[in-house]
C-alpha cells in the first residue's frame, strides 16, 4: 500500500506544476494589468512604465513565474490591488467560510444519501424504491443553480425562514454562542440546497452496490447461519457497500468547488467561489490566480485521497 | 448462390433503428419526451425565423418591468424587453450552442478515445495521463477564467472554450470500449489481412462503438444545456445582447427580481428543466435499447 501511495503522490507533483504554469500563463494573458485603469489619468504614462519595470512586470515570463512560485511556496500570494491587502489575508477570511460550507454540505449529503440509498437498495423494485429513484432522476436533471434559486425564493423570500445573504448576522460578537448559531443558521439553506441536488450520485451508487452485494454467496451463508434480517443488512451488506462510497469522498471536493461557485453567488455567501467571480469582474489578477491555484490544488489532493482510499479498499488497484 | 441468401433472410435480426423505435414505443415517458422535444424545437426554430433578435433586445424605457399582460404575454425585463420573445430566442440559442458543443466534444472525444484505446501501451498511457490532468481541473472555475481572458469574446470562442474542457468524459468511455473491442476476432482478422490502422479504426472500430457514442452524446446534450445556462447565469456565457435561457435566469441574481418579478426567471427555469428531463428520458431509453439485457420491448 505504501508503495502505491508514494507512487501516486509522485504523479501529483507534475500535475500541480502544470496547473501552476497554466494558471500563471492565463493571468499573464489577461488584458491589462492592475495599474491600467486604477491610477488617475494625470499620472505620466512613463511613470507607469517605471513602476511596471520596478515591479518586474516587463521581465520574461519564466523569470516572473519563478519569482511568483517562490513566493507561493513561502506562503506569499502577493498583494491584492483592489482590496488593498495581502492576498493571503483576504483569502484567509473567505476560505474558512467556504470550508464550513463544504463540511455542512458533505454532512447533509451523507445524511440524506445513506438512509435513502439503503432503503432503496434493500427494498428494490418496491414503491419506496421507485420514489427514491424518481428523486435521483430529477436531481440528475436539475441544474444546481436553478434549484438553489428556487430554494432561496421559497424559503428565503416567500416564507422568510432563512437569511437571504451573508455568512453571519452583522453586529454579533465573534466567539460567542450566538455567533456560532448565526453562522450555522446562515449555512443551512445553501448547504441544504447543494446537498439535495448533488446527493443523487451517492444514492444511486449505494443502491446499486447493495443490490449487487445482496446476491453474493457470503450473504447466503450469513442467512443460512441464522443471522437476523437486520443483522444481515446492518453488518454484512452495509459495511461492504459503504467502502466504495468512502472512496469517492475525495472526488466530492471537485464537485463542491464547482457547486460553491454557484451557491455562494446565489446566497451572497462570502467564500472562495464568490471571491473568484468578484476578482474577475474587478480584474484583480493576483487574487484570481491565488483562488484558482487553491481550487486546483484542492481538487488534485481530493483525487489523490480518493485513489489512496480506493487502493486500501480494493487491492487490485495497487497492482496496476 | 443468390437464392440461398434470400432463404436465410427471414431470420435476420431486427435493425438498430427498429430496436430503438420499439424501445421508445414501450417507454411512454420517453415517447412523450421525444414528441415534446420535436415540437419545442420546431416551434422555437420556426418562430425565431420570424422574430427579429435585434428588435427583441432593443431597450424600451416606457415598458420597464411590465407584469404579464395583454401586450406582453410574459411581461418585460429591466430594459423593457419582451420576456416571451427572449424566451423563444433564448431557447433557440441555448439549444444551438448545446448541440454545437455536444458535436464538437463528440468528435474530439471519440477520436481521442479510439486512438488511445486502439493503440494501447505507451500511447494509451501518455494520452490517459493528459486526460487525467484535464479531468481534475474544476470545470466551472477554469471556463470562467478562460472566458475572462479571451480578448474578442464571441459565441464561437465560448463554444470552443466549453469544448476544450468537456471532451474527456466521452473520450474515457470510448477508450475503455475500444480496449475491449480491439481484442475481438474481427479486428485481429483485419490486422492479419493487412488493413491500415487508420482504416480499421474508422471503418470497423467506429461503427461498433456507435451505439455508445449516440447514447453518451444524447445524455451530454442535456448536461450541456445545464452547463451553458449555468455559465450564462454567472455572467460568463452569452452576453445580454444574445439572450439565452441562462441570461434570462441571471436577472434573478438581483434579489428584487428574484422576489417580486417571477415572470422573468421562472419560465426560463421551467424550460431548462423540461428540456433536460426530456432529453435525459430519451437518452435513457436509447441506453436501454443498446443493451439487450435492459430492453423492455
Amino acid at each position: 500500500m505504501w508503495k502505491f501511495s508514494v507512487r501516486r503522490t509522485l504523479i501529483m507533483i507534475p500535475q500541480i506544476f502544470l496547473l501552476s504554469i497554466l494558471i500563471f500563463v492565463l493571468a499573464q494573458l489577461m488584458p491589462g494589468d492592475a495599474l491600467s485603469g486604477t491610477v488617475d489619468p494625470n499620472v505620466d504614462p512613463e511613470r507607469l512604465d517605471e513602476i511596471r519595470e520596478q515591479m518586474g512586470w516587463n521581465d520574461p515570463w519564466h523569470e516572473q513565474y519563478a519569482r511568483w512560485m517562490g513566493g507561493v511556496l513561502q506562503g506569499d500570494l502577493g498583494q491584492s490591488f483592489r482590496f488593498k491587502m495581502p492576498v493571503t489575508e483576504l483569502i484567509g477570511q473567505r476560505i474558512v467560510n467556504s470550508f464550513w460550507l463544504s463540511v455542512a454540505t458533505l454532512i447533509l449529503t451523507y445524511l440524506i444519501a445513506i438512509p435513502l440509498g439503503i432503503t432503496s437498495g434493500r427494498y428494490s423494485d418496491t414503491f419506496r424504491d421507485q420514489l427514491i429513484t424518481g428523486y435521483t432522476y430529477v436531481g440528475f436533471a436539475t441544474p444546481l443553480f436553478i434549484f438553489a434559486l428556487v430554494m432561496l425564493w421559497i424559503f428565503g423570500f416567500q416564507l422568510g425562514w432563512f437569511p437571504t445573504s451573508g455568512s453571519v448576522e452583522p453586529g454579533v460578537e465573534p466567539g460567542t454562542f450566538n455567533y456560532f448559531m448565526s453562522k450555522v443558521y446562515h449555512l443551512l439553506l445553501p448547504a441544504l440546497s447543494m446537498a439535495l441536488i448533488t446527493t443523487y450520485g451517492t444514492i444511486q451508487y449505494l443502491r446499486n452496490e447493495i443490490i449487487d452485494t445482496k446476491q453474493k454467496d457470503f450473504i447466503l451463508t450469513a442467512r443460512a447461519k441464522g443471522a437476523s434480517e437486520s443483522r444481515v443488512y446492518n453488518r454484512h451488506i452495509f459495511r461492504n457497500s459503504l467502502l466504495p462510497i468512502a472512496a469517492f469522498f475525495g472526488f466530492e471536493i471537485t464537485n463542491l468547488i464547482g457547486g460553491s461557485i454557484f451557491i455562494e453567488n446565489i446566497f451572497g455567501y462570502p467564500g472562495m467561489g464568490q471571491l473568484l467571480v468578484e476578482s474577475i469582474s474587478l480584474r484583480d489578477y493576483t487574487v484570481l490566480t491565488a483562488v484558482t491555484l487553491i481550487f486546483g490544488v484542492a481538487s488534485i489532493l481530493g483525487a489523490l485521497l480518493s485513489d489512496i482510499i480506493l487502493s486500501i479498499v480494493d487491492p487490485r488497484i495497487r497492482i496496476k | 448462390m443468390e437464392n440461398k441468401a434470400e432463404e436465410v433472410k427471414p431470420i435476420k435480426s431486427p435493425s438498430g433503428f427498429s430496436i430503438i423505435w420499439r424501445e421508445l414505443v414501450r417507454d411512454k415517458l420517453a415517447l412523450i419526451s421525444l414528441i415534446f422535444l420535436i415540437l419545442i424545437m420546431a416551434f422555437v426554430y420556426g418562430v425565431s425565423l420570424v422574430l427579429d433578435q435585434d428588435e427583441i433586445v432593443t431597450v424600451d424605457l416606457f415598458s420597464i418591468y411590465e407584469p404579464p399582460g395583454e401586450e406582453f404575454i410574459l411581461g418585460t425585463d429591466y430594459g423593457g424587453r419582451d420576456v416571451f420573445g427572449q424566451l423563444i430566442i433564448g431557447t433557440r440559442n441555448s439549444l444551438s450552442i448545446a448541440i454545437i458543443v455536444t458535436v464538437l466534444t463528440g468528435i474530439i472525444g471519440v477520436a481521442y478515445g479510439l486512438i488511445s484505446g486502439y493503440f494501447g501501451g505507451h500511447i494509451d498511457n501518455i494520452m490517459m495521463r493528459i486526460l487525467d490532468f484535464f479531468m481534475i481541473l474544476p470545470f466551472t472555475m477554469i471556463v470562467i477564467a478562460f472566458v475572462a481572458i479571451v480578448p474578442k469574446y464571441s459565441i464561437t470562442t465560448f463554444s470552443l472554450i466549453m469544448t476544450g474542457f468537456l471532451w474527456m468524459g466521452i473520450a474515457r468511455l470510448i477508450r475503455s470500449k475500444a480496449l475491449q473491442e480491439k481484442e475481438l476476432d474481427y479486428i485481429q482478422a483485419s490486422k492479419t489481412l493487412g488493413s491500415s490502422n487508420f482504416k480499421i479504426i474508422f471503418t470497423q472500430l467506429l461503427p461498433n462503438v456507435s451505439s455508445l457514442i449516440i447514447v453518451t452524446m444524447t445524455l451530454n446534450l442535456a448536461a450541456n444545456i445545464g452547463l451553458e445556462s449555468g455559465l450564462s447565469f454567472l455572467g460568463f456565457g452569452f452576453p445580454e445582447s444574445t439572450p439565452s435561457l441562462g441570461t434570462l435566469l441571471s436577472y434573478a441574481r438581483n434579489p428584487q427580481t428574484l422576489e417580486f418579478r417571477w415572470w422573468i426567471w421562472v419560465p426560463a427555469s421551467i424550460m431548462i428543466l423540461l428540456l433536460m428531463l426530456s432529453i435525459n428520458n430519451v437518452g435513457q431509453a436509447l441506453k436501454r435499447a443498446t443493451d439487450a439485457r435492459q430492453r423492455r420491448g
